[in-house]
């Protein structure tokens, strides 16, 4: 029965074999050259063992007398050990150099031994040399299909990143020309036609579109960019024919950027990925000595204390079933794959993840601590009234929209907004920023301050509270209170999905961080769930407070802080996980963050945290799956119940079933 | 100072072996194998020439590792 399933087996063997080999030629396979030999060599070997096997061994016996009388059936021994070296060359050679090398305990050295260990026992007895050379067949064809799947799937997660624009159009002389992007210099004007990626940032100055910027977001809505927008690359322009000068070079674009980092982001390893590897390394020393005490130490008992005849030939046979199934490459293979396929998926979804560390850090995160501006509301305020003004309205924003002309807050901007010209500088001097507070500066000769109620103390002049929520700053004119301007900010719309979400997916607990006064804070938090606020605070004190958050964080779960990425690196490094919004893709934010958000979508938080959750999942099963199978095998071998073929097949099976699984992570647009 | 090389490695196994070699060759601060991407990163110590030290990575990784490749 089993004879005939090998059997059976070994022609699915040759005939895959050469159906792999008959597409060998074509370049979306992508075989490597060594792979093509292997298939050669495998597809030889297995047609030839067949032959052999159907050969009768009497016949080759009669052959054998024919030619070499004296001979004996050395014959058939010799047919079987050519067909143990073209297959299993190699193997022995490396086993050989390993030896050499000081380096004895590995899979080469292992097959090697079991397969050298298993043809001496059948040519002691005349037997079965098919066993040796099918093992080390199948050996081989697991390792192959394992380098050739590895590979695919690698190319094609690498693929699915690959945003990489080949070319960028440069007109010379009235004529379009394609050039390497690297060429284009700083300033110089590049045409992108519809269809076409835009290969590097700039701004539109012809020509207006429907851009598809799902490539970087993960967002499938177009947008629309017309003459003066910025425009990043990446994107792909649906519509229109744009003309674009370019305002980087392509080593410093964003597609650039990303690509760097998403491609580099394996390498930073992660906790399970150098479990395994230390795992492994005194793993297989492990299973190679407990093989050799197999082979050794049962046959002694029997011998001297039992009474029974050693039986050496079983126990020896036994432990070389035992290293069979010992080799560790499922376990390492699965991990480092299961990561990449995590961040690939990931990167789809438009979230950027630095490492798989981070991807494995963020499961465990149960706390989100989350700055306010422009992360969990827009961050565009705009100027909502003016009260208790002595003077016209718009003389006061005049005023305070020159005292704050050189900071570049989102409040400072909504009053140059809401001022509408371009702030004559000269008209100013003497600026001083009160971090967290507001400014005091001369405007035209008066003495402006602009700021929050604590500016006001600080100045000891009397202001006026105000009843509206919103954002409040007062303006005292040479010492004198002038009113104050309300400004507000309107909430994401997602916001609330996003803390609802997280919840879902395992936070327990959502803390808000905020420099606005507390009853702006109050109210966004009340509206959005979120169970904890500090508000009022300077920058320095975000960091001061995730830091004791991060205290009160015991055990094993994490915080997670997400900002804006360009006021708040130092609380992003800070935390155990920053998280920025990216802002389609803003350098700040690539620089400080572990995992950047890249459409500015707080409910993309809980997306990645369920990324991340599939990701670990799946690497546990596969420890899981692997470790236990193995174990499992290893037992019933000691006990002789697998024989090699079952070692085999668990180990190459194991493999091709953890690969499969790995492949998994890559799947996450449903979560 | 901080390289990028392109590699050749089959298994996983292998790449965390190759890591390991280069790491010890002497002239190499840190190196990190990205078998996913067939990338070695290497970092070196101060005043080495790559050149030099690539070619002793080299050899240390053929040791462990008669398959492997590195596109210097």
């Amino acid at each position: 029965m089993q004879e005939l399933i090998v059997n059976i087996l070994l022609i699915i063997v040759v005939l895959t074999a050469a159906g792999f080999l008959a597409t060998a030629g074509n370049p979306k396979n992508g075989m490597t050259k060594k792979q093509k030999n292997m298939l050669k060599r495998i597809l030889i070997a297995s047609s030839m063992l067949l032959a052999l096997q159907f050969l009768s061994s009497e016949l080759l016996a009669q052959v054998d007398e024919l030619l070499f009388p004296s001979a004996g059936r050395w014959l058939r021994f010799a047919l079987y050990l050519v067909d143990y070296f073209i297959i299993g060359h190699d193997i022995l050679r490396k086993a050989i150099k390993g030896i050499r090398n000081h380096r004895v305990f590995d899979e080469n050295f292992l097959m090697a031994v079991a397969t050298v260990g298993a043809m001496v026992l059948a040519v002691s007895s005349d037997g079965d040399y098919f066993e040796a050379i099918a093992v080390m067949l199948f050996y081989q064809v697991g390792e192959w299909f394992q380098g050739y799947a590895v590979g695919k799937s690698r190319r094609n997660i690498s693929e699915l990143m690959d945003i990489r624009p080949d070319y960028a159009n440069v007109e010379i002389d009235g004529k379009l020309e394609q050039v390497d992007p690297d060429e284009v210099e700083i300033g110089s004007v590049i045409i992108v036609q519809p269809g076409e990626k835009v290969p590097i940032d700039g701004i539109i100055i012809e020509g207006k579109t429907t851009l598809n910027t799902s490539a970087l977001t993960g967002e499938s809505l177009p947008r629309d960019a017309k003459i003066g927008d910025e425009i990043i690359s990446g994107c792909i322009n649906m519509t229109g024919v744009l003309k674009i000068k370019t305002t980087k070079e392509f080593g410093e674009s964003t597609v650039s950027k990303i690509l760097d980092l998403v491609e580099n982001a394996s390498s930073q390893k992660s906790k399970s990925e150098n479990f395994i590897s230390r795992f492994a390394k005194i793993y297989t020393p492990f299973v190679c000595y407990s093989a050799l005490a197999l082979a050794i130490l049962p046959p002694l008992v029997r011998m001297f204390f039992m009474g029974l005849p050693a039986d050496w030939g079983t126990w020896v046979y036994r432990a070389l079933t035992f290293l069979i199934i010992s080799c560790p490459c499922a376990l390492v293979i699965s991990i480092p794959l299961s990561f990449f396929a995590g961040i690939g998926g990931a990167s789809q979804a438009g979230i950027l993840v630095k490492g798989s560390n981070y991807l494995e850090t963020l499961s465990k995160v149960r706390t989100v601590v989350f700055d306010k501006t422009g992360t969990l509301t827009q961050g565009v305020f705009e100027v909502d009234d003016v009260h208790h003004n002595e003077m016209e309205k718009a003389k006061l924003i005049e005023y305070a929209a020159l005292a704050e002309c050189a900071s570049s807050h989102p409040i400072s901007k909504s009053l140059q907004r809401a001022y509408g010209k371009e702030p004559d500088r000269s008209r100013v001097s003497d600026i001083q920023e009160i971090s967290g507070n507001g400014v005091i500066a001369k405007v035209d000769d008066v003495e402006v301050a602009a700021g929050n109620d604590k500016l006001m103390r600080m100045l000891n002049i009397d202001y006026k509270d105000c009843h509206s929520t919103g954002t409040i700053i007062h303006m005292a004119l040479d010492g004198k209170y002038a009113g104050h301007i309300v400004i507000s900010d309107i909430v994401k719309p997602h916001a609330r999905e996003a803390i609802e979400s997280l919840r879902k997916a395992g936070v327990e607990k959502t803390v808000m961080l905020t420099g606005d006064s507390s009853k702006v804070a109050e109210q966004v938090a009340a509206d959005l769930g979120i169970d904890k606020v500090y508000s009022e605070l300077l920058p320095s004190d975000k960091v001061e407070k995730v830091e004791e958050l991060l205290k009160e964080n015991t055990g094993k779960s994490r915080l997670a802080f997400v900002g804006d990425g360009i006021n708040d690196a130092p609380v992003l490094s800070r935390a155990d996980i920053g998280i920025a919004m990216g802002a389609m893709g803003s350098d700040a934010a690539i620089e400080a963050a572990d995992i950047v958000l890249m459409d500015d979508d707080p409910v993309k938080i809980a997306k990645a945290i369920k990324i991340s959750k599939k990701c670990l999942g799946i690497v546990y099963q596969n420890i899981v799956l692997a470790l236990g199978i193995k174990f499992v095998c290893l037992i019933l071998g000691a006990f002789g119940e697998v024989n090699m073929y079952m070692a085999i097949f668990a180990d190459v099976g194991v493999m091709i079933l953890a690969v499969l699984n790995a492949i998994r992570c890559l799947f996450v647009k449903k979560l | 100072m901080k390289k990028t090389y392109k590699i050749e490695v089959d298994c996983a196994n292998c790449a965390n072996l190759m890591e390991e070699a280069a790491c010890k060759t002497s002239g190499v601060k840190n190196a990190t194998v990205n078998f996913m991407t067939q990338k070695m990163i290497v970092e070196f110590e101060e005043g080495q020439q790559p050149q030099e030290v690539m070619e002793r990575v080299l050899d240390s990784c053929k040791k462990v590792e008669s398959d492997c490749e590195i596109f210097l």
